[in-house]
């Protein structure tokens, strides 16, 4: 996937489409930025919200459900001031047989600003960038299993809200690695920001092959996976993968990669606990957990609403 | 730089003059990123004023955001005060077109109505775009419009002007 689609000739962002190949400055910026957009959502504020994108068409188009990802997005869109329509793709034109190109065009027909697509295909975002118009801006808002950009962004900033910086981190992604497209996101992310050791933690089964050559250390056991670590990032178990012949049973799973409070021990006495949502309780992450003192859960979500309108603000300047 | 135009903490002595007369226990002082905010604290400190401060950053207020983009360091606003009601006297370090100030005045009405609002400057210099002046100027002198002039801060320098022709 060409990461140039994403910049303009003079090196900004034009789309968001991964962070696959996005260089540190522009990572950093897109933190930097959301920075200043936390206060704007302040309790002492009046007005939560800001003039920036007055007048502009923002479109969430979601092919595939998530209801708080839209909703973030949509959140972030209203408090920059920009008009926000939501389409649910899956129950309109897409089922009478339109081409995602057409609704693109379509939508674009209508004075379109921004689009950000969710959609179960990979590249879906990529192949929407080439084809709009030079002033419209796109961002992914999770293709496939290839890339989530933006829950990669809010978890950059998470870490560095709580931990400061990124080079002396040793971060430990546990679960579903194979199957997420958060984990890619924030790989890439974690070693462009210079964070010198991740892991993967995970069953043989629900890693890629090719894992390594992302830049990762790879571990099958838990307890060695997440020993002395700074942050751990849990994964979302999808239910229905479990039918296959990956995972015994959730059971099963849980004893030997949900998060308890026992295991949440081996990792730095200040470690924190994200999670990307929605969490499966009991499957892989313990109530006790994912409600406790170590957890940022519900902070991600806040802070991915100011990455979001730093993301689209940027965008929208370039 | 104009040979003329005083150091900066020769003005801040002049402009903590005017002001200390109209300073009450509803003042609230707030300075715009980052010239109005080095004011600020400057002027606290020579007046020994205990009243609540905050800090504006204009970024996402401007009127240019759709020609050149969003400022690349924007930093957090951060008003620890309740503005309903309350007497603002708003710092910046040149007041030019007014531009800045009446994005400063949009950012500070969404958290609230104050009772007034005025404006401090070290230096007017002329050349206003929009019906905006200042209350308090420690000097008004006009500058070439190709003429830039900021306030910055070093640790070898202090505060000191630092001016640029326009290209």
């Amino acid at each position: 996937m060409s990461a140039n689609l994403q910049l303009t000739d003079d090196g900004r962002l034009r789309h968001l489409l991964t962070l696959e190949g996005l260089p540190a400055r522009i990572l950093t910026q897109i933190l930097d930025t959301a920075a200043s957009f936390v206060p704007v959502s302040a309790q002492e504020r009046d007005v939560k919200k800001v003039p920036l994108l007055r007048g502009k068409a923002i479109f969430n188009i979601f092919f595939e459900n998530s209801t708080r990802t839209r909703t973030t997005f949509e959140i972030a869109a209203k408090r920059l001031s920009a008009d926000v329509v939501n389409l649910n793709i899956n129950a309109s034109s897409q089922s009478k047989g339109e081409t995602l190109l057409d609704t693109v065009a379509n939508l674009s027909a209508m004075q379109a600003d921004m689009f950000i697509v969710r959609h179960a295909a990979a590249g879906a975002g990529h192949l929407i960038a080439r084809h709009v118009a030079p002033h419209i801006h796109v961002i992914n808002a999770g293709d496939g299993r290839c890339s989530h950009p933006t829950q990669g962004l809010l978890d950059m900033f998470t870490l560095r809200h709580y931990k400061g910086a990124f080079h002396n981190l040793r971060v430990a992604i546990v679960g579903d690695v194979l199957h997420s497209r958060v984990a890619r996101s924030q790989i890439h992310a974690l070693t462009t920001l210079g964070c010198p050791e991740v892991r993967v933690v995970a069953p043989k089964t629900l890693l890629p092959r090719d894992v390594e050559n992302l830049g990762v250390h790879v571990f099958h056991k838990m307890s060695e996976g997440i020993k002395d670590v700074d942050a751990v990032l849990m994964l979302r178990l999808q239910n229905e993968r479990m039918r296959g012949s990956r995972l015994p049973s959730a059971g099963e799973y849980y004893k030997h990669w949900g998060l308890t409070p026992d295991k949440l021990k081996l990792a730095k006495p200040d470690a924190i606990v994200m999670h990307p949502g929605p969490m499966n309780r009991g499957v892989e992450i313990d109530s006790a957990v994912a409600d406790g003192m170590q957890s940022v859960i519900l902070s991600q979500v806040t802070f991915g609403i100011a990455v979001r309108m730093a993301v689209m603000s940027i965008l929208a300047g370039n | 730089m104009p040979a003329n135009l005083p150091s900066p903490d020769t003005l801040i002595d002049a402009l903590a003059e005017q002001i200390a007369p109209h300073i009450r226990p509803d003042c609230a002082l707030v300075g715009i990123h980052t010239g109005g905010v080095w004011i600020m604290d400057a002027l606290a400190e020579r007046l020994k004023l205990d009243i609540p401060r905050a800090v504006l950053d204009i970024a996402f207020y401007r009127d240019d955001f759709s020609r050149i983009g969003l400022h690349p360091e924007s930093k957090p606003s951060h008003i620890p005060f309740e503005v309903e009601d309350r007497r603002i006297l708003l710092l910046d370090d040149v007041l030019y077109t007014g531009r800045t100030i009446r994005a400063a005045m949009n950012l500070l009405f969404d958290y609230g109505r104050p009772a007034a609002v005025r404006l401090a400057v070290l230096v007017d210099r002329g050349g206003r775009e929009l019906p905006i002046c200042a209350d308090f100027a420690a000097v008004r002198m006009a500058l070439p419009a190709d003429a830039h002039i900021s306030l910055e801060k070093s640790e070898a320098e202090g505060l000191h002007f630092v001016m640029k022709r326009k290209a």
